[in-house]
This record gives C-alpha cells, sequence and structure tokens, in this order.
C-alpha cells in the first residue's frame, strides 16, 4: 500500500472511528512523523514524547482535507471517486498523479471546452486587463502603445459580437 | 405523475436495424458523455437537496431541448424495480442507477436510442445507441444533445482538466465510445485472448453484455475506449470507428470464414443443434438461452439456415436476446414468475418466435 500523501510505501496504518464514519490513514517514514505520528522502530522515549502531545487517545494525524466537500485524498484514492469540482484544485499534485496512471500518461485536457458560461468571462477579464494598461500607458504618455491597445480592444469585443451574432442564429 | 410511463416490453428499438452496417460482427454503438454541474459537489458527496437540486435543474431541461425525440422522464425513486429492470435490459440505464438508492432519474427518448441518466456517477450521463457500427452518427446526436445541455448549464470544468468527472477515469472529453460485438468464431478458433491482451495494450475495456462488471455470456463482448484525457473527442472516435472496430470485425469475420472453409461440418453441427434445442426446448435457463442464441446467431450470418422453413434474420435473434431477459419475459406475462416458470415462459417464447409453434 502507497502513503496517502505521495508514492512510497506506507509503513504507518491507522484506522478511526468518528462518529460512526470508518477513516483510514496510510503514511510512508517521512510524511508519518511529518504528521507526528509515533512509529515502530523510533525509541520509545520518543514516542512517549509523541503520546503525550496527542493525550485523548484520537491519532492526531491531519490529512488535508478538501474546503469544498471535505474529501481527504485518500479518500479519493481509496474509492476512485473524486468529492468535488474544488478537489481538483485542492489535491492537484497528487490527483494528477492518479488521473495520469487512469488516463494512459495523459495530464492535461485537449478537445471541445465548455461551451457554456466561462468564455465571456475569460473575455472580461482579458479585456479589463487591456483596460488597465490602457489607462497605465496613458498616464505615462506613451500614446503609440496606448493605440495599440485600444485596436487589441476593439478587437477583443468585435469578436465578441460576431459570437453573440453566431448563436443568434444557431 | 405525468409525463411517466412503463418502458416497453416488446419491440426492439425503432432504427432500421436491417440495414444497419457491419450487423453481422457489431450488434450496437453507443456514445456516453459525461457532465458535472458547476459549484455543486459530485453524486457521491451531495447532499439530498443537492441531487435534488440537480434533478430539478436538469429534468426541465431535458423536456425541452431542441430533439428530434421527444423525451419521456421517468423518476427512478418512484419507479418499480420491475421497470428499472425493464431498463437496464434495454441498456437505457446501467445497472448501478437502477440500484442506487438517491434522488435521480433518467430522460429516455421515445424511440429509445437515445438516454440521459440524472445523478449516476456523475450529474449527468448522456448517451446515444444506434444498431450495427453507427459511431460517427451516435457521436453526432450526443455532441448535439451536449451542447444544447451545455448552453443552459454551466459545466464543472477546469482549463487543464477540461470537463471535471467524478472518477478519474471520466476527465477531460468525459467520453466513452463502445461497440457491444459478438465474437463467436474468435472464441472458437481461440484467439480470442490474443484480442483481449491486444484490447489492454491498446487501452481498450472489454467487458460483458451489460458494460462495467459483467461476463460475457454468448460471447458477446463490449468494447470502449479507456482514456477520455489528452486527446481530443475526434482522435478518439477516428481511431475507434476508424481503425479499432474495423480491425476487430475483420479478424471475426476471417476467423468465420476459417471455421467455414475448413471445419464446416463442427460448424453446421453447432449451429443445428442450437436451431433444434431452441426450437423445441421446453425449459431454457437464461445463460443457455444466449450459448444457443449466440451460435444461431452465427449460423445465420453464414446463411446457413437457408434450407429451413424458419424465415430467421440477425433481428429475430438480436430482438430475443432482449426478450429473454428476466424483467422482458416478467412484462411479456404481466404478472410476477418464479425463476423456474421464466424458464417454461422463454422457451415457450423462443419456440413460438423462431419457429411460430
Ligand atoms: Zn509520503
Ligand atoms: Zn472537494
Amino acid at each position: 500500500m502507497k502513503c496517502d500523501m505521495c508514492d512510497k510505501p506506507a509503513v504507518v496504518h491507522e484506522v478511526t472511528i468518528v462518529h460512526g464514519v470508518k477513516r483510514e490513514v496510510h503514511l510512508c517514514v517521512d510524511h508519518a512523523s511529518e504528521a507526528g505520528v509515533a512509529m515502530p522502530g523510533i525509541s520509545s522515549s520518543t514516542n512517549k514524547l509523541i503520546s503525550k502531545f496527542s493525550a485523548g487517545g484520537k491519532p492526531t494525524v491531519m490529512a488535508p482535507r478538501c474546503p469544498q466537500c471535505g474529501t481527504s485524498f485518500a479518500q479519493i484514492r481509496q474509492h476512485s471517486l473524486i468529492g468535488c469540482p474544488d478537489c481538483y484544485d485542492t489535491f492537484e499534485e497528487p490527483l494528477g498523479r492518479l488521473i495520469e496512471r487512469a488516463q494512459a500518461g495523459a495530464t492535461h485536457h485537449v478537445g471541445r471546452e465548455n461551451a457554456s458560461v466561462d468564455r465571456p468571462s475569460e473575455r472580461m477579464q482579458r479585456e479589463r486587463r487591456l483596460m488597465d494598461s490602457l489607462a497605465n500607458a496613458l498616464s505615462n504618455e506613451q500614446y503609440e502603445r496606448a493605440a495599440e491597445i485600444r485596436d487589441q480592444i476593439n478587437q477583443l469585443s468585435d469578436e465578441s459580437q460576431d459570437e453573440s451574432l453566431e448563436s443568434e442564429t444557431t | 405523475m405525468s409525463g411517466q410511463r412503463e418502458p416497453r416490453g416488446e419491440e426492439h428499438r425503432d432504427d432500421d436495424a436491417s440495414s444497419a452496417p457491419d450487423l453481422d460482427v457489431v450488434l450496437s454503438s453507443r456514445v456516453r458523455i459525461a457532465r458535472n454541474l458547476h459549484g455543486l459537489p459530485f453524486v457521491n458527496k451531495a447532499s439530498e437537496d443537492q441531487c435534488e437540486h440537480v434533478v430539478k435543474t436538469t429534468r426541465h431541461l431535458l423536456m425541452h431541448i431542441p430533439s428530434n425525440d421527444r423525451m419521456i422522464w421517468v423518476d427512478l425513486e418512484q419507479s418499480s424495480s420491475h421497470e428499472r429492470q425493464l431498463l437496464v435490459e434495454r441498456h437505457l440505464i446501467s445497472r448501478q442507477h437502477a440500484d442506487n438508492n438517491i434522488r435521480r432519474g433518467v430522460a429516455v427518448a421515445e424511440n429509445e436510442q437515445s438516454s440521459v441518466m440524472i445523478n449516476e456517477e456523475d450529474h449527468v450521463r448522456m448517451q446515444v445507441l444506434r444498431s450495427g457500427l453507427q459511431l460517427s452518427d451516435a457521436n453526432e446526436a450526443c455532441r448535439s444533445m451536449d451542447e444544447s445541455l451545455g448552453n443552459h448549464l454551466e459545466y464543472a470544468y477546469r482549463e487543464r482538466w477540461g470537463h471535471l468527472s467524478a472518477c478519474p477515469t471520466n476527465v477531460g472529453t468525459g467520453i466513452r465510445l463502445s461497440a457491444m460485438l459478438h465474437l463467436p468464431a474468435l472464441r472458437l478458433t481461440n484467439d480470442i485472448d490474443r484480442v483481449r491482451q491486444a484490447a489492454k495494450d491498446l487501452h481498450l475495456a472489454v467487458r460483458g453484455f451489460y458494460g462495467e462488471g459483467s461476463e460475457s455470456t454468448g460471447n458477446f463482448y463490449q468494447v470502449s475506449n479507456q482514456v477520455t484525457l489528452g486527446r481530443s473527442e475526434e482522435a478518439i472516435l477516428d481511431e475507434f470507428e476508424g481503425t479499432i472496430i474495423p480491425t476487430l470485425v475483420r479478424y471475426e469475420r476471417a476467423a468465420r470464414q476459417v471455421l467455414f472453409d475448413k471445419h464446416r461440418r463442427e460448424l453446421e453441427d453447432r449451429v443445428f443443434r442450437a436451431f433444434g434445442m431452441l426450437g423445441t426446448a421446453r425449459m431454457l435457463k437464461l445463460e443457455e438461452a444466449k450459448k444457443l442464441l449466440s451460435s444461431l446467431r452465427l449460423g445465420v450470418c453464414l446463411d446457413m439456415l437457408r434450407e429451413t422453413d424458419a424465415n430467421i434474420t440477425m433481428n429475430t435473434i438480436d430482438n430475443l436476446m432482449l426478450l429473454v431477459q428476466p424483467g422482458h419475459l416478467r412484462q411479456h406475462v404481466n404478472c410476477t414468475i418464479s425463476p423456474e416458470q421464466a424458464r417454461g415462459v422463454r422457451a415457450d417464447l423462443v419456440r413460438q418466435i423462431l419457429i411460430g409453434d
């Protein structure tokens, strides 16, 4: 079994039951010590020290969780199910490796883009950036540069009009 | 419960199957696209209210997307297990979707050529089915459904990952192409394991008649692409429909030819024994019926039954493959029956359809 946080073999395995929900944690040497877990083989005084900090009997391992849905990466790997869109951002790196394995090494999307609402907002962001640099150029009296930027802005709004015409006719 | 209806139990899908391309090897083609709604947890983490929200949002849209086919909504939470069984047997919902226990439903086109599962593993799973090898056609229909829905729904999407899915195996395009193949000759010539290995090397999944988790009975295999990320829909389709499936079809046909040329007597024996059994048996188990129908289908493809009086076509057999399933038998007799009774009903139905007994 592999570590929940990386691809190294897990040496610490903990199963806890919190509010009736079973939770498994598997960690490698590095991540276990980082998480402050008592390790077999580490001197007993260190273990005692650690257990003092984790008084109350509950294990102290804190696997990072998706702030949106509360899923940990261990759960994702265990069930091969991701909790929500934000999990993709929270666990981008380990999830990326999982996806790569499932997808014959692919790491990026190629193909149809999101049909819906995203595009206008991307365009608006670009427009806003251009407006900012236009203001900048004007305040620095870089008129040639400002003219260039204005052309780009005009082009952008032309494109958006074309697109909205297209979507009206289809 | 307006707009609800019993799924039909009798006739086959409405497309003209008799002229479907490559029907001798490819029973049917399917294109499925998985989508999730922006700003909501995936189904496995969604609350009851969130599931309800997905149903409410999509149901209305599905009833009104521009399409040639009227869509009928089936509320799976309210439906009987018999109804759900029929939908599974007709490949309109997955076993998982039938058995799940959350707010969920399916929109089924009246001609049964497409369906949209709501709250299966992903919020939206739309699929288009066609007889024979017609993946481009199915893909076109599925794409237009995706676009119609995408105009009204905001899908969960990231620039890097494309369309987000609950399972890492569906991220990116979310597209799954599959073909239901009948490969009896490759099985008889012992080449099927080589085909399975080749399929694995090409990142294809090979499954049984009901897809995920099901075993192959009667030499029916569902082959589908496994990679959904890093390749465009067109590239996936081109390879699958242009190269992979035609290659498998060619192998199977070549194997059939070898059997026909070199082992004609054995082949005829197999086909006519199947015909005899199906035409006389008084009780048939499902597995047995499928194996026999598989042999008979091979005989029909090789035009071996010409000399009999029976006018059996591939469509007759493919239709029987549907009808001998437990849900369809129950629908046929219109009451609950025990497994033993089902064997009797199955045998009677097969005789009636095959030889007019
Ligand atoms: Zn580690
Ligand atoms: Zn999440």
